[in-house]
């Protein structure tokens, strides 16, 4: 019997895992560090918020490895031996595979900044960090400040987590908007609104300089390169991620900024993949970017990977793009492609409408030429998954969305819907026509 | 405003301290034209338990009904037990002492308290009231924006299952005792709420009056309390003004009216399995002996769960009745809400659930069918079991453990629906047509989902609905009440309360959307 080997236990490793259970019955071991049990990293924000205890992040209960036959190793892998198809670790047994997964995911980025390993600094990306969180900063009377260093996803992720405790936050930006290199202007600019409306201290265009000790080592003030020092016990650093591969330094593995893998998800070494975080695709695919850190494309390269292994080699495919977040209290969804202003290419045009009260927004783009609808982001109302990828699959143009949009609303039943307004916007905007037509069952449920 | 918080929570724990106190104070002494009264009343034929009472009771002063009631009880044991030896079954005394006692003791009571029951209504009620409003309301302002506010759900002793929460875990049990097998020390209680009792009914109030104006000071108090932490979503708000509504009027002001229009005390909304004693032969023949509206109620009652509940779940799932209109899940879904995130997720708890719920349907059938065939065919047994026990069992287990004290005594360590999941028959009922006929459905939002495990700590049937969204299911089960928590602490808007098409309500996926379309065909459609 075959042995398959994953490194890491997020959602790419477990993805594969559960899906090479479904299609073979191969030896399987999960080698983690981190934890002894898969989590959702995503939701480690609210166990610290007391929404949840860790357990609850938790998707599968503890019996579910076992009755899967799915080993769970926790130690640390020091190298891989590929000659001899062989993980060395940290303080276990060596482990010998036939095929080896990594996915290891990401850690944070640290720039060299001068005091970024110094007690009270940390990024927010894995359970000992956010252990770490809760020692450094239990409550508002052991933090006075924290500053947080970089206006990503996980920045604002922190920033909410500390406010959830009422501990002042100052947040430092390196852009003149929050997320501006990927959100449009109009909705950059509602979210700056928002942040600043749950009192968290935003400086847009400030970079970090430094980081200030005290006698104990431990942060005690931030150097902005606007001059200022900015008195904290706490500075989160959440400029980005990136691949966490440094045990494969010297493996033979081809590595780039990741580890470099095919559309196949295969390394330079037969019998290696990589997935998730740490891979590294070696063109493009599409619109995406060459390293994708995100929960859903982990997913699928987990559900891939498990094809391959199991005898039916398939490509890395993902269909239409589509993420999620939220920004404090506001959900965002995004399907298709979307650029920020900056990165706009010149035949994308945008029809952006904000409600005029509400933290309420959405923004379509659309090809100027033949007006084909490219994609969408929403704030504030939720949209269908489904109907907004069978869309961008059939070609739509903007203006038959926009006659269609009812179909995709999928705010609870009872919530104020927004779609007559938005018709009516782009009709004025666009000099068009539009009646949006009522929603109908048998168009949502046409395909499915 | 903080403070406004803790004069709020000292006025709260005031009322609530006056209010336990109650039934251990107060004076008793019973005239005896009042005793005579009620002896004509009951038509006592016991000379024995008379002639002890006369004695013992009648024209004497006790404090504290600790003191009154040993007395009757021993009295009609010695009675009852007289007649057994006598053979003078016509004079046993069948109702129970603490019945007795808490009759006895409405008319005895004197002092203080019943002489001034308004004022004794506004240093119970009146300042539980006043001082949970208070407690709640500023978070209008704390609270900040709209918006899910869990924050600190899991680092709060009382909702954490700290020492507060097992205090009122041990304070609702000890309650509920009280109401369903001591009834007689609810006897100061009582005085609260005549005047409001005698203005809807006409009648002086007893323990269950005084249990069903709680029932809804407490959920209206607890409402306001929804209201506030889920203004921003219309699905919450309008679903707890339904339960409050369906509460006040049909639970509590119409069948109190009815009564003084000398009708059947009757609750519209109550549906058979879970109106029990629908069935039973009392029940039948005070209905058939009320003249039109008693054969309208029996129609009514019949139509209710073989026809208006089973269509009505087809559309909207059992939503409309168990998160909407029902009075056990009006209480869970107000005062109950702090403790949804208590219910076992487990696999194991799953199962016995579905044991158990399934349990007590057959139960309450099997019960019923006897219930019926004693009374049509006028005999007290059935295969040679009395009829009779069984309905004791089952009220007492069922009906007052169960469903009372285990039900509500539950929710600050097991969830706030204890019964309604594990017991509750018409539930079980509703589960079968929601799970195998109806267009209700919790849809997942293709491939959104992040696993974070939101939806199902706060649900509170105990349903893993992280389970289902994280590969793109559809969640249809038959326990799912609808009350769209799940939806609302969603971070990503992955779940969606809807009726739609039969087809395609259930969707077993594998491969998620936004993978490889071929893919997805391939391993999907297998």
């Amino acid at each position: 019997m075959e042995t398959v080997v994953i490194i890491g236990n997020g959602i790419s490793g477990v993805t594969a895992a559960r899906h090479i259970r479904k299609l073979s019955d191969k030896r399987i071991i999960i080698v983690s560090a981190e934890s002894e049990y898969f989590f959702s990293r995503t939701a480690l924000m609210y166990v610290y918020m007391g929404h949840m205890k860790f357990e609850h992040t938790q998707p599968y209960e503890n019996w579910f490895w076992k009755k899967n036959r799915i080993e769970l190793v926790q130690g640390y892998v020091n190298k891989v031996d590929h000659e001899n198809k062989q993980l060395i670790l940290n303080d276990n047994d060596p482990i010998n595979y036939d095929q080896l997964i990594i996915a290891t995911g990401s850690k944070p980025n640290r720039f060299g900044w001068p005091g970024q390993d110094l007690k009270g600094v940390q990024g927010l990306y894995s359970k000992q960090e956010l252990e770490q969180l809760e020692i450094d900063a239990p409550d508002k009377e052991a933090c006075n400040r924290a500053v947080i260093v970089g206006g990503g996803l996980i920045g604002i992720e922190l920033a909410e987590m500390l406010r959830s405790r009422d501990i002042p936050v100052t947040f430092l930006v390196r852009e003149s908007s929050f997320w501006n290199g990927v959100l449009p202007e109009g909705e950059s600019e509602m979210i700056n609104e928002h942040i600043r409306d749950h009192h968290i201290d935003l400086r847009l265009s400030t970079n970090l300089v430094e980081i200030l000790a005290d006698e104990e080592g431990r942060a005690k003030a931030v150097v902005t390169d606007k001059g200022e020092t900015i008195a904290c016990n706490l500075v989160g650093l959440t400029a980005g991620v990136t691949p966490n591969i440094s045990f494969l330094e010297n493996s033979g593995i081809e590595l780039g900024k990741g580890v470099k893998v095919n559309r196949y998800l295969e390394t330079n070494i037969p019998d290696i993949y990589a997935i998730g975080d740490c891979a590294e695709q070696e063109k493009a695919i599409g619109n995406r970017r060459t390293v994708e850190a995100v929960w859903y494309t982990g997913r699928m390269m987990g559900e891939t990977v498990a094809h391959t292994i199991c005898g039916q080699r398939r490509k890395y495919s993902p269909g239409h793009w589509f993420n999620s977040a939220k920004f404090l209290d506001i959900e965002y969804q995004t399907y298709g492609w979307v650029f920020s202003d900056q990165n706009r290419r010149e035949f994308e045009e945008h029809f952006h409408w904000r409600h005029d009260k509400e933290m309420i927004c959405i923004t379509m783009a659309f090809n100027s030429s033949d007006k084909k609808f490219l994609g969408i982001n929403t704030f504030g109302i939720r949209m269908r998954h489904e109907m907004f990828d069978r869309w961008l699959t059939e070609g739509r143009t903007i203006d038959y969305v926009m006659e269609h949009l009812r179909d995709a609303n999928f705010d609870p039943e009872f919530y104020s819907q927004y779609e007559k307004e938005i018709v009516d916007s782009y009709n004025s905007a666009f000099e068009t026509n539009i009646k949006p037509k009522k929603k109908s069952w048998k168009r949502i449920f046409k395909s499915a | 405003m903080k403070k406004a918080k803790y004069i709020g929570l000292i006025l709260f724990l005031a009322g609530l301290g006056i209010f336990t106190i109650l039934p251990f104070i107060g004076t008793y002494s019973l005239k005896d034209s009042d005793f005579k009264e009620w002896v004509e009343e009951k038509g006592i034929k016991s000379e024995l338990f008379l002639e002890a009472l006369d004695k013992e009771v009648v024209g004497q002063r006790f404090s504290g009904m600790n003191n009154l009631s040993p007395i009757i009880a021993a009295a009609l044991d010695k009675a009852n037990s007289t007649h057994r030896k006598n053979k003078e079954y016509n004079k046993i005394i069948y109702t129970k002492a603490h019945d007795i006692s808490a009759d006895l003791g409405k008319k005895a009571g004197t002092g203080f308290i019943p002489e001034n029951k308004g004022l004794m209504w506004w240093l119970t009620f009146g300042l539980g009231i006043v001082g949970a409003l208070l407690f709640i309301l500023p978070n209008v302002i704390l609270l900040g924006q709209k918006g899910i506010k869990n924050n600190g759900i899991y680092h709060a002793n009382a909702t954490n299952r700290g020492w507060i929460a097992w205090l009122v875990f041990f304070y609702l049990i000890a309650f509920y005792l009280l109401l369903y097998f001591r009834p007689e020390y609810a006897v100061n209680w009582t005085y609260l709420v005549d005047p409001i009792s005698e203005s809807l009914s006409g009648n002086p109030a007893g323990h269950w009056f005084v249990y069903g104006f709680m029932y809804c000071t407490v959920m209206t108090v607890m409402g306001v309390r929804m209201y506030i932490k889920y203004r921003h979503n219309r699905y919450q708000m309008i679903r707890t003004t339904s339960v409050l509504f369906f509460q006040i009027v049909f639970a509590f002001l119409i069948p109190e009216i009815m009564v003084r229009l000398q009708m059947p005390y009757y609750d519209f909304k109550n549906a058979f399995p879970l109106d029990y004693d629908f069935f039973f032969q009392w029940n039948l023949r005070s209905l058939i002996n009320s003249g039109g509206i008693g054969i309208f109620i029996l129609v009514w009652g019949t139509v209710l769960t073989l026809i208006i509940v089973p269509v009505m779940v087809y559309f909207f799932g059992k939503r409309w009745y168990c998160s909407w209109v029902c009075g056990c899940g009006g209480l869970a879904e107000t005062l109950g809400d702090p403790y949804r995130q208590h219910s076992s997720k487990t696999l194991l708890s799953w199962r016995v659930e579905r044991w158990l719920v399934h349990g007590v349907l057959v139960f309450a059938v099997g019960m019923t069918l006897m219930t019926l065939y004693s009374f049509f065919s006028e005999t007290g047994t059935v295969l040679g079991i009395k009829t009779s026990s069984v309905q004791n069992t089952y009220s007492l287990l069922i009906g007052s453990i169960f469903a009372g004290v285990i039900g509500t005594g539950f929710y600050p360590i097991f969830g706030n629906r204890v019964w309604c999941r594990f017991g509750c028959p018409l539930a079980a009922y509703l589960g079968f047509v929601q799970r195998f006929k109806s267009r209700f459905r919790i849809t997942t939002n293709g491939g959104q989902c992040i696993s974070c495990g939101n939806c199902s700590t706060y649900c509170e049937q105990g349903i893993d609905v992280r389970a289902y969204a994280q590969k793109g299911e559809n969640i249809i089960r038959s326990s799912c009440v609808g009350c769209g928590i799940c939806s609302a602490v969603c971070p990503r808007g992955v779940l969606k309360l809807e009726n739609g098409p039969e087809k395609g309500r259930i969707n077993p996926t594998q491969v998620l959307l936004g993978n490889d379309v071929d893919l997805m065909h391939l391993v999907n459609d297998k």
